[in-house]
């Protein structure tokens, strides 16, 4: 069974923000670019998928500046077996449903019984782009998968909600976005990081794939400005010695300064 | 500007975040407002709407939409868009939300502003703002020039105001057959159907310093005096003490809830961004270094088997007053 796996590039989780002189990104200086963890899960549950059923190609792809490659570069070290990459060119920005449009003309170019993402990309924090990119190309999808049973021509997954889990059947093809808890994402072998580097990573640009030159400078979603939160007060500390005491004097901020129980 | 709400209910009951949706979307466009319903016996639900500002209820009152599919959900909202043609749509961003709204968006050839925790209309245009990098920084986003303007709005962030008005007009959409290729086949709730740290006004959380899965009841007694959900760092999590549901952090979920109790919770940067928004947070930890003490508005440095427990006591003698 053949799975694309749509990865993004992001900050890594311990880089601390900092806004850039436009006052509308991050500073990227500093920053360290990692596969979005959750992405991870879709690529492991991929290559499962292919391991067990003995036959099939993983596919991983990624939109956005040059850095995407190493991304993929990485997955291919885990195991994928071809890699595309989307220059994203001078637009520094997309919105999701330019990159929605991007991957679902990727995936339109092969033949996919899964199309893989991230329950949401951990920058961004929007997750959008899994369901647009099903909804662009027809697909069911299901979102939040935190386990799969793959049956023939279907699938049925379970589904995180608020307190319960969905239990979903799909029928193949389809789109699904992986939750932490799906799987245990393994590591790159040496001997995979060796083998990457000979796979090849097939380069396009986004007019290749037909999606408009309006779609990169007319977002659907403008940043008008981006900030740090507002700095919170110093801690009132309340004293240990005695925990008794310590607990009641809790309950009597709570109640009388802030009002919260 | 005219407003419609997508409206989430789930066994027989609305949702409080749609709920928290449609007031906001009253308060926004200065009047009632259009709703959508899909749902199996919903029609006796759409009444109480006009309470929250409502003034026009679309229902899809279906035997196939009684337990949620993205086809069926959709096809409900996009129906009522085609009959109400509004300018902005509005949805709860819960599980249900997330999974529709990106769809319809896309059928529509848009883009939705995701999440967002506060919203105005600055020339009849929508502008949010919206927690990026989980927290870490927010964002002040509109859309663009789109015809058609989409927002999710945070649960337990705006808040649901009920008024007495005038009973909604009820529109019944006429949907075609629904035959979703995913389809729920059961919604399994654990037996001890817990509250979700995602919709909870107050949690609270462990981390590394309950020391072992079996100190649970520890956190769990004052959690059960505070009427909260339970939360947890992602070191016990990945530790196996508890499952991912309750994670707070970058890769877990991230909260705004009126109270955080954080206990035996150093603080990483990642659960810093998962729970920075709470109004009210209060850390007990042994370490006076702890970067929880760096955010929380009250603070115990000490040891939590000894605080937590007489904390719960006193909740609980308070509330008996």
């Amino acid at each position: 069974m053949n799975s694309l796996v749509c990865i993004a590039c992001v900050p890594d989780t311990e880089t601390r923000i900092k806004i850039a002189a436009d006052g509308k990104s991050i500073d990227e200086s500093d920053v360290k670019w990692i596969v979005s963890p959750y992405d991870e899960y879709g690529l492991e549950e991929a290559l499962r998928i292919k391991e067990k059923k003995g036959a099939g190609t993983v596919t991983v792809v990624g939109v956005g500046p040059e850095r995407v490659k190493t991304s993929l570069r990485e997955c291919l070290a885990r195991g994928a077996d071809e890699a595309v990459w989307v220059d994203s060119g001078d637009s520094r920005y997309l919105d999701a449903l330019a990159i929605a449009r991007a991957l679902a003309a990727v995936a339109r170019g092969g033949s996919y019984d899964f199309v893989w993402f991230g329950q949401k990309g951990v920058g961004y924090d929007e997750a959008l782009v899994g369901p647009m990119t099903a909804e662009l190309l027809d697909l069911p999808h299901v979102a939040n998968v935190v386990k799969l049973e793959v049956g023939d021509g279907t699938a049925t997954a379970d589904r995180e909600i608020e307190g319960a889990h969905e239990v979903v059947s799909c029928t193949l093809p389809a789109a699904l976005t992986a939750q932490k808890g799906l799987n245990e994402p393994r590591y790159a072998s040496l001997k995979g990081i060796m083998a990457a580097k000979k796979k090849t990573i097939t380069e396009k640009k986004l007019a290749d794939l037909g999606v408009p030159e309006a779609d990169a400078a007319h977002a659907r979603v403008r940043w008008r400005k981006l900030e740090l939160p507002p700095p919170r007060k110093d801690v009132k500390l309340v004293p240990p010695d005695d925990p008794a005491a310590a607990g009641k004097e809790l309950v009597r901020l709570l109640r009388e300064e802030a009002k919260v129980i | 500007m005219k407003f419609l709400v997508f409206v989430e209910q789930r066994d027989g009951k609305i949702r409080k975040a749609s709920l928290e949706a449609l007031s906001l979307a009253r308060k926004l466009s200065g009047g009632p407002v259009a709703a959508v319903l899909p749902g199996k016996g919903v029609t006796a639900l759409a009444k109480d709407l006009a309470r929250y500002g409502a003034g026009t209820v679309y229902v899809a009152d279906r035997d196939e939409l009684a337990l949620y599919s993205t086809k069926g959900y959709v096809g409900a909202l996009a129906a009522a868009a085609e009959k109400e043609k509004p300018d902005a749509v509005l949805l709860a961003a819960t599980a249900m939300g997330k999974d529709v709204a990106p769809r319809f968006a896309a059928r529509r050839g848009v883009s939705a502003l995701a999440d967002v925790m506060e919203l105005r209309v600055e020339a009849g245009r929508l502008v949010g703002s919206r927690p990026v990098y989980s927290g870490k920084a927010r964002a002040e986003v509109d859309c663009g020039d789109s015809a058609l303007q989409i927002a999710t709005t945070r649960p337990n962030v705006f808040p649901a105001e009920a008024q007495e008005g005038p009973e909604p007009k009820i529109e019944t959409l006429e949907l075609g057959p629904i035959q979703p290729r995913a389809k729920v086949l059961r919604v399994e709730t654990p037996e001890s159907r817990e509250l979700d740290v995602a919709e909870a006004d107050v949690i609270v959380s462990g981390g590394r310093g309950i020391k072992g899965p079996e100190n649970w009841p520890v956190i769990r007694d004052l959690q059960e005096a505070l009427g909260a959900a339970l939360g947890a760092s992602r070191a016990v999590v990945d530790a196996g003490w508890i499952d991912h549901q309750h994670q707070v952090g970058q890769t877990g979920k991230v909260v705004s809830p009126t109270l955080y109790v954080a206990c035996g919770i150093s603080g990483a940067i990642q659960h810093l961004a998962g729970m920075g928004t709470s109004k009210v947070i209060v850390a007990i930890n042994k370490d006076p270094d702890a970067p929880i003490f760096k955010v929380a508005t009250y603070g115990v440095v000490g040891d939590l088997f000894q605080i937590v427990p007489e904390f719960a006591k006193a909740v609980r003698a308070a509330k008996a007053e």
